[in-house]
């Protein structure tokens, strides 16, 4: 993808598929020869770390699809049969929903790397604006895979997030009853949930290779977010980040292994082990814990139309990114004041999940409100505004500067 | 029937909850539930089974008059990581039952003696007969250890990811079993949100035999029937934590090597 092919085939049977397909050529200049910055940190895995979880949630997503019924009757209970009688099935479901969650967690900690190091910048918009595409397709499949256990949650949520397109003047309702397959929640919805859901990450694997694409045109950004210029400056992507990124992914699996085989409940709602009973509203209808930040910002605002404007507000603004943001400085390690305000988006991300979690009542509103208002004026005021007030702290000439400087530098102090 | 609302990157702290029975009120503050000790919990945990057996016979005796459990096969008792009864002692138990069966070659159904392989059948003909004796529809107790819960407020839900406290659904359970604190009122309960709940106290001191030696109390029936319903709900407990003890040995293994193997390669790169 980058630069003239270097591989030369040894045998015949190479040479004669390489001058037709120069796949071979093509897989090694990418993953093997590829320069990397010789200095990108264990945060850099996580892309590496997203491409393994995508395959194990397909891989364990197309097992599970050979035991489960998509039919409202028996989804719960062909749900217990995986648990109880499929060999090996509760691993299997445990993996897949609990693989759900590691893989949004991973996704979220990949975003704000991006947003730190300043990622999104140029040249990599299209890079970015990707991402974000990949993302959407994640939040679509992971609440259209919730639905499918039909427990109450399921049924619920899935009531309440259609219902959000009833809030669309004139045609919202034909929308939704298009959306429902009915006039309410039922086995029609069910079913398309269910194709959906097992679709959707087919398209996510071609959207990440694009992704992957976009690239590898101009190369990984790295923490000091200079673009590379010489040899020196980088190394090739094999050994030195197949290793590193396979460290990375194994320290990983271990977080995944302690929700999987100890906490395989933690991430998930009691009231999803019972059978949806459309007759029988939950006390308290919450989303999967991804989603609360937005359900927070959804609930804050009074007017139906408007929270669910916001809503998708929030989470398309970061596509906006590469152009709110003008400072032309990308890394926040050079950049004083934008790495305060990064941890201050960071805590009132984290202070609208809290909220999301909990009933709309009292100061839970207030606090909902305001941070909301934080979270736009994140990107519509700080980003914009920020390089006219802030001194960036000046910029070593080259990645290989800044990584020998600093050895330079703590050999200096020792 | 009732039903915690729970956040889900927190589990169990969201919400106050509501039941058909006309109780909840969100800003009520209710009894918190005990911890108590299970054999079950942990890294280690393992089921005991003469706790579920125990456990067994209070859903045999008392439970299972109203509630049914209609996940569980009467051969998942004889599971050697479960209850691990004797397949003479299912095969038995089994027969004590009546199942419908057919149609047979004639067109009827019929009745004959419960098969290790037939599902615990329900005293009620469906969820309307149960209304119409009860008042109300007693859940089925399959997986009523993990359908229920009690809030774990910030931080106490952030410290359950590290403590493995996966417990809450037993506990609340010992806790409602034991709740009934008004003599003259047996619907009221300490424990049970808005304190007005359907099913009157179901258990008392002495009310069920055992024959193992067990104090017979309330205590005792409460954490049996608790640890019973947990098994019935999370059947492959023990195979999931001994497995993730091997798989967590290799992974930290296998990632001691990478890291190593890591360090070597990167050894000769000058600034690492």
């Amino acid at each position: 993808m980058s630069g003239q092919s270097t591989y030369v085939p040894k045998n015949a049977f190479a040479k004669w598929f390489e001058s037709r397909l120069p796949l071979i050529g093509f897989a090694r200049n990418s993953f093997v020869t590829f320069p990397n910055p010789r200095n990108l940190n264990y945060w850099w895995t996580f892309g590496g770390i997203l491409a393994f979880m995508l395959g194990f949630q397909i891989v364990t997503g197309v097992v599970l699809a050979m035991h489960y019924t998509p039919d409202s009757k028996l989804a719960f209970l062909s749900v217990e049969h995986i648990m109880r009688d499929v060999n090996y099935g509760w691993l299997l479901r445990y993996a897949h929903s609990n693989g759900a969650s590691l893989f949004f967690a991973a996704v979220y900690i990949h975003m704000l790397r991006g947003l730190y190091y300043g990622s999104y910048k140029a040249p990599r918009e299209v890079l970015w604006i990707l991402g974000v595409t990949i993302y959407l397709l994640m939040m679509a499949t992971g609440f259209l895979g919730y639905t499918l256990p039909w427990g109450q949650m399921s049924f619920w949520g899935a009531t309440v997030i259609t219902s959000l397109f009833g809030a669309i003047p004139l045609v919202g309702s034909t929308i939704t009853t298009w959306l429902w397959g009915g006039y309410a929640v039922d086995n029609a919805t069910l079913n398309r949930f269910y194709a959906l859901h097992y679709l959707l990450p087919f398209m996510i694997a071609g959207v990440v290779v694009l992704h992957i694409w976009a690239l590898h045109v101009p190369g990984s950004n790295n923490p000091t977010g200079i673009e590379k210029k010489t040899d020196k400056d980088t190394l090739p992507f094999h050994p030195y980040f197949t290793v590193k990124d396979g460290f990375g992914l194994v320290v990983f699996l271990i977080v995944f292994a302690w929700f999987l085989f100890y906490i395989p409940n933690y991430l998930g709602d009691a009231d999803n082990y019972i059978e949806a009973n459309p007759l029988q509203t939950p006390a308290e209808i919450v989303p999967e814990w991804y989603y609360l930040p937005y359900y927070a910002i959804l609930r804050s605002i009074p007017s139906k139309l408007t929270g669910v404007i916001a809503l998708f507000s929030a989470i398309l603004i970061f596509a906006f990114l590469p152009w709110l943001d003008r400072s032309p400085v990308k890394s926040a390690s050079y950049r004083p004041l934008y790495r305060i305000f990064f941890w201050i988006f960071v805590a009132v991300v984290l202070g609208l999940g809290y909220i999301g979690a909990n009933r709309p009542e009292g100061s839970f509103v207030i606090a909902g409100r305001i941070l909301t208002i934080c979270y736009f004026a994140f990107f519509l005021v700080v980003l914009p505004l920020l390089p006219f007030v802030e001194k960036p702290r000046p910029l070593p000439a080259s990645i290989a500067d800044a990584v020998l400087g600093k050895t330079a530098e703590s050999q200096r102090k020792t | 029937m009732f039903a915690l609302g729970v956040a889900l990157a927190a589990p169990v702290f969201a919400a106050q909850s509501d039941s058909s029975q006309g109780g909840g009120i969100g800003s009520e503050t209710h009894a918190v539930p005990a911890r108590q000790s299970w054999t079950f919990a942990g890294p280690f945990g393992k089921f005991d089974p003469e706790q579920l057996q125990r456990g067994f016979k209070v859903y045999h005796d008392v439970c299972s008059n109203c509630h049914s459990l209609k996940l569980v096969a009467f051969r998942d008792l004889a599971d050697p990581e479960g209850p691990d009864f004797s397949e003479g002692q299912v095969k038995a138990l089994a027969a004590t039952y009546k199942i419908e069966d057919g149609p047979n070659d004639a067109g009827q159904m019929f009745e004959r003696p419960g098969r290790p392989s037939d599902h615990f059948p329900w005293v009620f003909a469906n969820p309307e007969a149960a209304k119409a004796a009860l008042g109300a529809v007693p859940p089925d107790m399959s997986l009523l250890a993990k359908a229920r819960t009690y809030p774990r407020p910030f931080p106490l839900f952030l410290f359950d990811a590290f403590t493995q406290y996966q417990e809450t659904g037993p506990d609340y359970i010992v806790a409602i079993l034991n709740g009934y604190t008004h003599p003259g009122d047996d619907h009221w309960n300490l424990y049970f949100p808005g304190h007005t709940i359907a099913m009157p106290r179901p258990l008392k001191d002495g009310a069920v035999q055992y024959t193992d030696g067990a104090p017979q109390t309330l205590t005792q029936y409460s954490r049996d029937v608790a640890a019973f319903l947990y098994w019935a709900a999370e059947p492959k407990l023990d195979e999931r934590k001994q497995m993730g003890m091997r798989v967590i040995a290799f992974l930290i293994v296998f990632a001691g090597l990478l890291y190593f193997t890591k360090r070597r390669i990167w050894a000769g790169v000058a600034g690492h």
